[in-house]
């Protein structure tokens, strides 16, 4: 790992158009090691546009992604990936068709070493990596409780755990700094609960940093330490959850002007 | 571990169906219950049952469309005649000589599906299906055109004609445009073609069921969030795409070994079209299926010869009614539901 000092992720003047458009600009963060970070805003704001630019599913059109001190710039988004950076999809993105623990597995794949022809003359090495990868992987699904679950099909599962295994996943590729777009929409309130204590969790274990989309404001003050909130494209506000509530121009961005 | 015998278990079910054809074909041969005709049959019934797990690979695994498989068929098809042609009077066992010539159909199909896959397959959507398409049509062309013979000097090819190979008058023609490749030694065999079965079984299984297939699976259901999880798209959809050409020119190169004349209008967009039924009519993605319904639907043609020009008429209602049936959700809940029984049932 690099110096303590360089944050994980440091974003300089990162911006994008669509056409005419500009969706983000001047967007200018710093991600702490270990640090969670939230990412909030009304709709339509470019929340999942900012993660989309980090992760490269779009190009930015101007700026720098700095991920723990190297330039991202013409990575593709399975390269970022390697990189360190791994996320979560607001409308779920899971392999449907895989079994949880394949779809887990996934994740895992290039800590998996064996190569095709390995696994098709199915010589020792594909034995003993398939049976780690088995191991590691129920062992990171019971971070969810999930190990059960292992054989069923991803496309099956209710909602809720369509959620959660997606984290998973995101973890398995053994990130720096995961991003997790809405972790706690459709969930009800005793699931959002647990929800937090296992990004917590995460993070304590794992001792990666997480950034944040969400709706969820008890969820958001709840274990962010730093809060950004964006505003059409544009930073209006940084602080800790008690600076951000009280923030007159975050109150304004929320529930329009204040009458008289 | 449930879901890993599952996996295992069907594909011992397909090594068990291989055998169990074999045992029949050889209880029938022994008995002398067995029918010319049907004979006949049993090198295009394996040929076209690899075809279909070829196919299969590429269509139910991969997710992507290819309408023209028979293309890399042609070419290992000829690509293997040249060589078995070439190699007849240095290297005489007969069994040897097809190997070779497998393993030189297999290569050139394998180039052919490397030099298609490698532009079109960095592209998402359907590109691939028309791309295939157009290959197809193409490699009947240019293997219409193709004269290749040998004499003392070695191989001579030319695009013209016969007459411009400038060949020796002792020289031999392998080649010979539209007719195709005349005067083939046949060397295939039924035991040659039930071994061959059984290794591209080996291979797809396998394959499919490796780090490498689930990848592959992963990019179908869902490739951004293959991209997300740091698997290289583009060389996974190739591996499966060059796996399938290279099966399917070995699989050209047996068919073609067992007759004395095969001509290029043989590996046509009809012949594509028939392989991709045989996929669609066994389940896509379901190897047995595919194995079954290629056996079916080439031994049943022969058998019902007197209704020859209703063939395709059927084909087109059987696939109309197949796909309705499998998008059908009473029909789709009463699998679900019977599965679910078994699973119940095995737990």
């Amino acid at each position: 790992m690099a110096d303590k000092k360089t944050p994980v992720l440091e974003t300089k003047h990162l911006g994008i158009d669509f056409g005419g458009l500009t969706a983000v600009d001047e967007f200018n963060i710093e991600v702490e090691h270990g640090e969670i970070k939230g990412l909030i805003g009304p709709n339509g704001a470019g929340k999942t546009t900012i993660f989309n630019l980090l992760t490269k599913v779009y190009k930015p059109s101007r700026g720098m992604i700095l991920l723990d001190g190297t330039d991202t710039q013409g990575m593709t988004p399975e390269k970022v990936n390697r990189a360190g950076i791994a996320r979560t999809f607001q409308n779920i993105r899971l392999f449907d068709k895989l079994t949880v623990e394949e779809n887990v597995k996934i994740g895992l794949h290039n800590h998996i070493n064996y190569s095709s022809i390995e696994g098709v003359l199915r010589l020792p090495r594909y034995w003993s990596e398939e049976k780690k990868a088995h191991e590691k992987a129920l062992e990171l699904l019971d971070i969810f409780e999930m190990s059960d679950m292992a054989g069923d099909v991803a496309g099956s599962l209710p909602y809720g755990a369509q959620r959660r295994l997606e984290i998973v996943r995101a973890l398995a590729t053994e990130p720096k700094l995961l991003l997790l777009d809405e972790p706690a929409a459709g969930m009800n309130p005793s699931e959002t609960e647990e929800l937090m204590n296992n990004i917590r969790k995460i993070r304590d274990e794992f001792g990666i940093a997480i950034m944040l989309i969400e709706h969820d404001m008890k969820l958001v003050m709840g274990i962010c330490e730093n809060i950004v909130v964006v505003n059409f494209g544009k930073i209006i506000a940084k602080g800790t959850p008690a600076e951000i509530q009280s923030n007159d121009d975050v109150i304004e961005a929320y529930l329009g002007k204040r009458k008289g | 571990m449930k879901k890993l015998d599952k996996n295992a278990k069907t594909a011992f079910l397909n090594y068990g169906l291989v055998a169990v054809f074999f045992v029949a074909v050889e209880i029938m041969m022994a008995t002398g219950v067995m029918t010319n005709s049907f004979k006949g049959q049993l090198i295009p019934i394996i040929s076209y049952v690899i075809m279909a797990l070829a196919l299969n690979l590429v269509v139910g695994i991969s997710g992507e469309l290819s309408l023209g498989h028979a293309g890399f068929m042609s070419v290992g098809a000829f690509t293997g005649v040249i060589v078995a042609s070439s190699l007849q009077d240095s290297i005489g066992a007969s069994p040897l000589r097809l190997l070779i010539a497998i393993l030189a159909g297999a290569l050139t199909a394998a180039i052919a599906g490397i030099v298609i896959g490698i532009p079109v397959l960095r592209l998402g959507g359907d590109y691939l299906a028309i791309v295939t398409l157009a290959f197809g049509e193409i490699i009947k062309n240019v293997m219409n055109c193709m004269y290749v013979g040998v004499d003392s000097k070695g191989l001579h090819m030319s695009l013209m004609d016969a007459n411009s190979l400038g060949m020796e008058p002792t020289g031999r023609m392998i080649l010979n445009g539209p007719m195709g490749a005349t005067g083939i030694k046949k060397i295939s065999g039924f035991i040659a073609g039930i071994i061959l079965l059984l290794i591209v079984l080996v291979i797809i299984q396998n394959l499919v069921g490796s780090r490498t297939g689930r990848a592959i699976k992963a990019i179908r259901d869902n490739r951004i969030a293959a991209e997300a999880s740091g698997l290289n798209v583009t060389k996974y959809r190739l591996i499966a795409f060059v796996t399938s050409a290279a099966i399917a020119g070995s699989a050209g190169v047996l068919y073609a070994l067992n007759y004395s004349t095969v001509a290029p209008k043989k590996f046509d967009f009809n012949t594509s079209i028939l392989v991709l039924v045989f996929v669609v009519l066994g389940g896509i993605g379901n190897m047995t299926g595919a194995m079954i319904a290629a056996a079916v639907l080439t031994v049943l043609p022969e058998m019902l010869r007197q209704f020859q020009d209703y063939r395709m008429l059927v084909y087109a209602i059987v696939l109309i009614v197949v796909m309705i049936a499998t998008n059908n959700e009473k029909v789709k809940a009463l699998f679900a539901k019977k599965e679910k029984g078994e699973a119940k049932a095995n737990g």
